[in-house]
């Protein structure tokens, strides 16, 4: 069995661990690029949200790796998650692409279902299984405080590039490390490597929140590198959308102690009810932001991403009562960088007239 | 509150069509006018599409346009949300956020009625929670409400029935004379989806898709009828029996979690294995969320047993014209590929 699943960001090299300690042979399907949206979209229903597209690349690029099973997370509701992989079987079925897939879902039956499935998977004893557990969540940790770090030093670089180049390559020395201790290791000396680096300004021009559909957020394929854009004018990035808070928020149920959405407090009375996705999440982050004193807030979305049209729909509202401005961004394939690049620029000049106002 | 009738606006869009029967029978029990909006028309829809994001699927857009329309003339609005109306299935993330899209966009707006409609875990008690909320809001409680109850779900069983031998469409025969007034009288009789057996010979075809799509005339550019002028005989979802439906989706591999969802993949599963259907049409939204996802399934497993499948999809630039054209295109290639 060599096992594949689809990329988001860097969870890839969480999702690693985590399956090779569970003794399966993984295959990381082959970054995404243009290439693996375009391979997607062709086999993809055209209405499609743009993860199930992209997704549909990865495995079909992982299987020319040899991959011969997936393994994915799901869903039962409300959102089309929870039926993508139903759809991309059908899809590699009439392809003739031969994948067994695997979809690590809330139980719709049985609460027995999620452990059957991680049984059949496993092939080293379950304290094994644990080991690698943990080892992967501190380096979904470390990734985590690495990507905080970047947000914040790349409005400052004097020589834009600088961080980044530090950044993946720490990426990759995570992906190659074995213990806790070496996780820290490598993200002291990054971090430190960073802060090193020349600077041309003290202060970021201005601070702009990112809030979202996951996976909009956190892959920068699909976004055109938005951060990466933002830093390079300038603008630190904050988010509250970070892979290990995901995890402690999901799988652990919050039990640790890391900083969370708390939509239920702070969406209403913008939103008042859960709405499938980050809906509800982006709207009580936007909140949040405005009481950080944040300059503005883009909002991504996949195009017709449903939970996300809501909390769009009630932005206006946010703004008003906050004064904070609001972006909203939808991506599909047809987004180009040119556009993009444009609208942010246009963002970023309003904010800054705004801000000298305020400050006189 | 008692003394002066309270004007509670109904918009005619979205679950209207599933459960106006229900509403109106519940809120006038309990002594409140009810006001419907009247069938979607250009003016509707231009409003809603000027309010409303412009992502948004174009049933959403209309609805914002029937409420905006109401805004002005009712004391209170009606727009649950909701969340579920059965076990474990879910109807549409939108929903879920409507009341709150509405209050952001529609100026000056209304106290809205929004009650949480959720019966995802235990629907009976879901359901007795929402019918209280209702009655709380405009001051009801204890046997009253539980007599507006019984006679709402009354009429709405018999309307369920009627539209299953093809008597009724999507509400609009039993829309109140009292309220709206003029509104009644635009729709009435003639608005009827007829799927009473046509002349022999006629084709049979299966119209799959969402009631408030294929039942709102204006959205749907009465294509029930164009289809019958060229030859066909409409099956719709609501003509079939619901637990033929609910059979038929038991072939998925995994349980489809939205119900209008259900609705559509069942049909199409139940149709294609009757030598009688000649061919499918799935009317859709633009940008329909869900549609995305279960309409292409359909698709496929039409395609594997060969029964002809035409996917409509509509929003507010669709002319009537290209509509027209494809549908003739998909009715002339029926029965030659009906008789080979
Ligand atoms: S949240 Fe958005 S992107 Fe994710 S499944 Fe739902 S519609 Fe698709
Ligand atoms: S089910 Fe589709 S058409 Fe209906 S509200 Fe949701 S996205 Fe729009």
């Amino acid at each position: 069995m060599k096992v594949t699943f689809p990329h988001m960001g860097n969870v890839w090299v969480i999702l690693k661990t985590f399956l090779a300690g569970m003794g399966l042979e993984v295959i990381v399907p082959p970054p995404c690029t243009r290439r693996t949206l375009e391979i997607g979209v062709r086999q993809a229903p055209e209405s499609a949200c743009l993860p199930l597209k992209v997704n549909l690349g990865n495995f079909l690029e992982a299987k020319s790796l040899g991959a011969d099973t997936i393994v994915m997370a799901g869903g039962v509701g409300p959102c089309r998650i929870g039926y993508y992989a139903q759809i991309q079987r059908e899809i590699l079925q009439d392809m003739g692409c031969d994948y067994e897939m695997i979809v690590l879902e809330p139980p719709d039956v049985h609460l027995s279902e999620v452990w059957d499935k991680l049984k059949y998977l496993k092939r080293r004893p379950w304290r094994k299984v644990l080991q690698g557990f943990i080892l992967a969540w501190y380096k979904a940790c470390a990734v985590d405080a690495l990507e905080q770090e970047v947000m914040a030093l790349r409005p400052l670089e004097a020589k834009p590039g600088l961080v980044d180049a530090l950044y993946r390559k720490a990426i990759l020395q995570i992906d190659a490390a074995g213990s806790k201790r070496q996780l820290r290791k490598i993200v002291r000396e990054t971090v430190a490597e960073m802060v090193a680096l020349p600077r041309q300004r003290e202060y970021p021009i201005l601070r702009i929140g990112v809030v979202g559909e996951i996976y909009t957020v956190l892959e920068p394929m699909v976004n055109l590198n938005l951060e990466k854009r933002l830093g390079a004018m300038g603008v630190e990035v904050v988010r509250k959308l970070f892979i290990s808070r995901w995890i402690n928020d999901n799988l652990f149920k919050g039990i640790l102690p890391l900083p969370s959405h708390h939509a239920e407090k702070l969406a209403p009375p913008f939103l008042n009810h859960f709405v499938g996705g980050h809906g509800w999440e982006s709207v009580g982050d936007t909140v949040a932001f405005a009481r950080q004193g944040l300059d503005g807030v883009i909002q991504l979305a996949p195009l017709t991403c449903m939970p996300e049209i809501v909390a769009h729909s009630v932005m206006p509202a946010v703004q008003q009562a906050t004064g904070l401005p609001v972006m909203t961004i939808y991506l599909d394939e047809q987004t180009g960088e040119a556009g993009l690049q444009t609208r942010l620029e246009a963002f970023f000049d309003m904010l800054q007239w705004q801000k000298g106002k305020r400050t006189g | 509150m008692k003394n002066k009738k309270l004007r509670l606006g109904l918009p005619r869009a979205l679950f209207y069509y599933y459960y106006a029967p229900w509403w109106e029978t519940f809120w006038q029990a309990l002594g409140v006018e009810v006001v419907v909006s009247p069938p979607t028309n250009k003016e509707i829809m231009d409003l809603g599409v000027s309010l409303a994001v412009a992502e948004a699927c174009l049933p959403v857009k209309i609805y914002y346009g029937h409420t905006a329309w109401l805004a002005g003339q009712v004391d209170v609005l009606f727009v649950p949300r909701l969340v579920s109306v059965e076990k474990k299935s879910f109807i549409c993330p939108k929903l879920m956020g409507l009341p709150d899209m509405l209050r952001a966009a529609v100026k000056p707006c209304p106290p809205i009625i929004d009650t949480v409609i959720n019966c995802v875990r235990q629907p009976q008690e879901g359901l007795a929670a929402a019918v209280e909320d209702m009655a709380g809001r405009v001051g009801f409680r204890g046997r009253e409400v539980q007599s507006a109850r019984e006679a709402a779900q009354e009429r709405y069983l018999c309307w369920l029935e009627r539209q299953q031998m093809g008597r009724a469409n999507g509400a609009t025969d039993l829309t109140s004379a009292s309220a709206a007034g003029a509104a009644v009288s635009e729709t009435g009789k003639p608005g009827l989806i007829d799927s009473a057996p046509a002349q022999a010979g006629s084709l049979k075809v299966g119209l799959v898709g969402h009631a408030y799509l294929i039942h709102d005339r204006f959205l749907s550019m009465d294509i029930p009828a164009k289809v019958k002028k060229m030859g066909g005989e409409i099956t719709l979802p609501e003509n079939l029996p619901p637990d033929q439906i609910a059979l038929a989706c038991r072939q998925l591999p995994k349980r489809l979690f939205w119900t209008l969802g259900q609705k559509i993949m069942g049909s199409v599963l139940s149709l294609i294995e009757q030598d009688s259907i000649a061919g499918i049409i799935h009317l859709t939204a633009f940008g329909c969320g869900p549609d995305s996802l279960v309409g292409d399934l359909a698709e496929r497993y039409a395609r594997r047993r060969g029964t002809p499948f035409l996917l409509l999809t509509i929003d507010e630039h669709t002319g009537e014209a290209g509509v027209n054209t494809r549908l003739e295109a998909f009715m002339d290639m029926l029965p030659r590929r009906y008789s080979a």
